[in-house]
């Protein structure tokens, strides 16, 4: 994949980047020795701009543009291999989606279609309750202008008697509401704090 | 000779997740036949909700937690201390809820979003956990009338079954023998399968389709190489990989497979003697008649030579 950035270490390093990532993760990435065990056992390195083990070593260089605008934060599957095998203990997956999360935060994310069909799964589940896989595809489709995006599947889907029209609501949906309201208040109220 | 089961029955509360509701719908159908045929009374949270999956937990995992706390919450109000969920992605929110509840720093936040009484006194378990730990292969054994000798079935675990291993605190991270030992109990050969946990390509089905394509054909790939005639799985993303979308995997590597995808507990039900409309086998895309057929005809071939010994 493309290389976008040209590494100027020193002019770009944010010192302060990587406590802000060890206290959102909970992970000592100080402790990476770049073995590369991480991106070794990632099923997902051949689409990354930056391997795993080069997103752990940019966030140790304080590298945070390039890191919270980078591809690889977004197409991560959140598999646990690079946990697993991370002989440092470093919960590598939980950094990348602790990435994901700052990366929202500061508005930088890379992977608008990714976020977006998750913006379009929390959008149901705070109205419904619950999520209708099957209805979701054609709205993801509409919005991300890829209408066509798996209609090849849809006559097979309904051919077994698999597209529920109409999304069974939960009774209890308005307290489904509530926890995204509460958790919406209890994060502007944390962005004031730190602000 | 069948041995009956112990009349003593197990009561777990259900949660089975959107998944198992709609494109799932037969591994909640086969789950529940197959843990009514082991003795295992499964109770359907009431009103349950979803649990946020992934883009819960890449918005913040504290909304993650909340949304899957709700469920406990309720299991909990209803006396239960274990819940059973048969989707890896929901049991991995249900813990992570537990998770964030038994963090000091993060208790408050969480109850203060989830606005329910919750103790935390509750612990959430998988499916295969449930076989395997609590019921055991000893007793799927004595449970199986039809047994599947003439199958050869690989297992394949996918990513979270068992990862990471801290957290999930279920089988071998590297190398799980749940499934296997499992499919064994049930008669089936089960051939070494390298890509148990190899990942599929998760949710990129929706937004990179191409990448689920190369993955899930690996795996397809494999099972094939070494001479499997099904692929027994216990992930409701897996299986949708595997199974809806092999026509996209043969136009990707434009090749020809016909792999039935099976979940376990169909298996589990056929090898019970259960009939396979109860157990939602026609409700899979990779038709799974051949295997159906095989089956069938090795019970004509035991009984034309007198049965196996009642
Ligand atoms: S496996 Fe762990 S120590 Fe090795 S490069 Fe990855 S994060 Fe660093
Ligand atoms: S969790 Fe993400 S980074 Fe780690 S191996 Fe899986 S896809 Fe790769």
């Amino acid at each position: 994949m493309e290389r976008v950035h040209t590494l100027a270490i020193q002019a770009t390093s944010d010192p302060r980047f990587i406590g802000e990532v060890e206290r959102a993760s909970g992970q000592q990435i100080s402790h990476c020795y770049q073995c590369g065990n991480c991106s070794a056992s990632c099923a997902y390195t051949y689409v990354y701009d930056y391997p795993a083990n080069q997103i752990m070593r940019l966030v140790q260089l304080g590298q945070k543009d390039i890191v919270l605008t980078s591809k690889a934060i977004w197409l991560c599957a959140a598999c646990q291999a690079c946990t697993t095998r991370c002989p440092c203990n470093i919960d590598v997956a939980k950094v990348m989606e602790s990435l994901r999360v700052l990366s929202r935060q500061e508005k930088k994310v890379s992977g608008r279609d990714i976020q977006l069909f998750y913006d379009e799964f929390l959008k149901l589940v705070k109205r419904f309750g619950r999520v209708f896989e099957t209805g979701l595809l054609p709205l993801f489709g509409m919005k991300a202008k890829k209408p066509f995006t798996d209609m090849d599947l849809a006559p097979r889907v309904i051919r077994k008697g698999k597209l529920g029209l109409i999304p069974h609501k939960v009774k209890g949906r308005k307290h489904v509401e509530g926890i995204f309201e509460r958790f919406e208040a209890y994060c502007s109220r944390r962005e004031k704090d730190k602000g | 000779m069948p041995v009956e089961l112990k009349p003593k029955k197990t009561t777990v509360a259900y949660y089975q997740g959107c998944s198992l509701e709609q494109m799932a719908s037969e591994f909640d159908v086969s789950t529940r036949v197959v843990c009514d045929a082991l003795g295992v009374e499964l109770v359907e949270i009431p009103d349950w909700s979803c649990c946020g999956s992934t883009p819960a937990h890449s918005y913040d995992p504290l909304l993650s937690a909340a949304l899957s706390g709700r469920n406990l919450a309720i299991a909990e109000q209803q006396g239960f201390d274990v819940v059973m969920t048969p989707c890896p992605g929901c049991l991995k929110a249900l813990k992570g809820a537990l998770k964030v509840f038994k963090d000091p720093n993060k208790r408050e936040a969480f109850l203060e979003i989830l606005q329910m009484p919750f103790q935390g006194n509750i612990q959430a378990v998988s499916n295969l956990q449930l076989y395997f730990e609590t019921i055991g292969t000893e007793a799927i054994r004595n449970r199986v009338t039809k047994p599947l000798t003439s199958l050869s079935i690989v297992p394949y675990y996918g990513c979270l079954i068992s990862r990471p291993p801290d957290f999930m605190q279920f089988d071998d991270p590297e190398n799980p023998i749940s499934m296997d030992r499992i499919l064994e109990a049930l008669g089936a050969s089960v051939p070494e399968f390298p890509f148990k946990t190899e990942c599929c390509g998760a949710t990129y089905g929706v937004t990179r389709n191409e990448i689920v394509g190369k993955l899930t054909g690996r795996i397809l790939d494999m099972a094939n190489r070494v001479g499997a005639q099904a692929i027994a799985v216990s992930c409701p993303l897996c299986q949708q990989n595997l199974d809806l979308r092999q026509a996209q995997v043969n136009r990707y590597w434009r090749r020809d497979f016909h792999m039935p995808v099976l979940y376990i507990s169909q298996f589990m039900g056929l090898a019970f003697g259960v009939e396979p409309e109860s157990l939602g086998i026609d409700k899979l895309f990779v038709e799974a008649d051949s295997l159906l057929d095989i089956l069938s005809r090795e019970g004509e071939r035991d009984q034309s030579v007198g049965g196996k010994m009642a």
